[in-house]
């Protein structure tokens, strides 16, 4: 429950800041992530998600490297962030 | 650009705590509030890692593992009444209440379910108009913005079937409980990462100048631990206490805003008991009275339903730093991940968990 995953918004849509959503792609498994907090980012941005919102922007090298991490712990399984490649590639 | 991948590279962490042998002069005791913070130092050995005269205590940052009995009694009971469905966080389906937990409660019947967000729950409830959906809302600052959203959602939508209860509590507070003991042992804290992304660490700093104990906000990776540890120590040989931030990649000092504003909005800071420790107060979160159509509290009359906690557990003094797990008769024996007698055993982010996984009972 307490996990942060960083993910890529791949599409962002609605006008209302508090409902405004990002597709976001999680090396291949997407979520539907509120961008309310976020009101900043664009398409292609890096977000840090916990559950369900993105708390902050990253940078993609540091998204990548959390990413892959938390695979090598095996976080992601325990919240439905399944892999599709061990290597974790955020690209 | 700095290479991130360091953040768990054995070279650098081998480099790191050999600075420490080298900066420490006399012994240290340091705290790490977070759950996940104390898996990955456990995980890694990084207290094996550390010159004995660095102490690693483990504090009571895991929220799943400090709801109180009762809250737990109270879902099942909320969860049991016909025509609710009631959702929750998975880790906290396998938390024991005073008699069951809910996963036994949806093994007899009740409509328990599994949500990755509060907005699952929020969903749910704008598509199932004929049933009441309860969502089970715990967890500190990091989770609280998510969970307020979701009731501002659902009064801004109007709906009328979906509901909280809240089970929120607040990390400052705990640390002045901490430190405000005549036994406190703790000399110098980490701060929670993703609890100061969300907050940003002004209260941190509060605390650093007020009980002159040091503070770094660190990250979750062996190295982020290693570096904060090494801050601390460099602050406490020099005779300083201040508030530092390791975590830059994701913490900066005001935190984020629109968060807090939510935050705000939804919720006022009341007093919370924490399991294991007892009532602490101003610690937690409970909705404002402008949101009270939507506490499940309130609708569901749940306030009767209190409990007591097994008077084996010390977990009180392992979750304030004055004990270890293994200082714990019933370690491993009478009290397992899976038969947990008290709050650090309950969660795999609780220390005793992390302390029996890593087969520190060994």
């Amino acid at each position: 429950m307490c996990l942060a995953v960083p993910g890529r918004v791949l599409s962002v849509e609605g006008e209302d800041p508090a409902f405004r959503i990002g597709h976001v792609d999680f090396c291949g498994v997407r979520k539907t992530v509120n961008l309310a907090f976020t009101p900043e980012v664009v398409v292609g941005d890096f977000v840090l998600v916990h559950v369900g919102f993105a708390l902050t922007r990253m940078d993609e090298e540091e998204a990548a490297s959390t990413y892959r991490y938390l695979a090598q712990i095996g976080a992601l399984e325990e919240e439905d962030f399944v892999l599709r490649d061990a290597g974790g590639s955020m690209s | 650009m700095k290479y991130v991948d360091e953040y768990r590279d054995p070279r650098v962490a081998q480099a790191i705590a050999g600075r420490i042998s080298r900066q420490v002069t006399r012994p240290w005791v340091l705290m790490e509030v977070c759950g996940g913070q104390t898996h990955t130092l456990m995980r890694y050995g990084i207290d094996e890692l550390l010159p004995p005269e660095v102490e690693l205590v483990h504090g009571p940052g895991c929220p799943v593992c400090v709801t109180p009995l009762e809250m737990v009694d109270r879902a099942i009971r909320i969860a049991s009444t016909p025509g609710v469905i009631f959702v929750a966080y998975g880790d906290m389906l396998r938390v024991p209440g005073s008699h069951a937990d809910l996963f036994q409660a949806r093994a007899k019947g009740a409509d328990v379910r599994v949500a990755y967000s509060p907005l699952d729950a929020v969903k749910l409830a704008r598509t199932n108009p004929d049933r009441r959906v309860v969502f089970f809302g715990v967890g500190f600052e990091t989770t609280a913005p998510a969970n307020a959203m979701a009731v501002w959602q659902a009064k801004r939508e109007g709906l009328r079937n979906f509901s909280m209860l809240v089970s929120h509590v607040l990390v400052p507070p705990a640390m002045r409980l901490i430190l405000s003991s005549p036994s406190n042992r703790v000399q110098g804290f980490i701060a929670p990462g993703h609890v100061c992304t969300v907050m940003g660490f002004s209260e941190y700093e509060a605390l650093a100048n007020e009980f002159r104990v040091p503070m770094v906000v660190g990250g979750f990776e062996p190295v982020d631990l290693l570096e904060a540890i090494s801050m601390l120590v460099d602050q406490l040989e020099q005779g300083r206490a201040e508030i530092e931030n390791q975590y830059v990649r994701s913490v900066n000092y005001a935190g984020n805003v629109p968060a807090q504003a939510i935050l705000r909005e939804v919720f006022e800071v009341s007093d919370r008991k924490w399991r294991g420790i007892g009532p602490i107060a101003e610690s937690g979160y409970r909705l404002r009275e402008a949101y009270a159509a939507f506490d499940a509290e309130r609708i569901f009359g749940t306030a009767d339903v209190s409990a007591d906690e097994p008077a084996e557990c010390i977990s009180a003094l392992v979750l304030q730093g004055l004990k270890k797990p293994l200082d714990c008769p019933a370690f491993g024996t009478r009290c397992t991940p899976m038969n947990p007698l008290g709050a650090p055993m309950v969660s795999t982010e609780g220390a005793c968990a992390a302390y029996y996984q890593y087969r520190r009972h060994a």
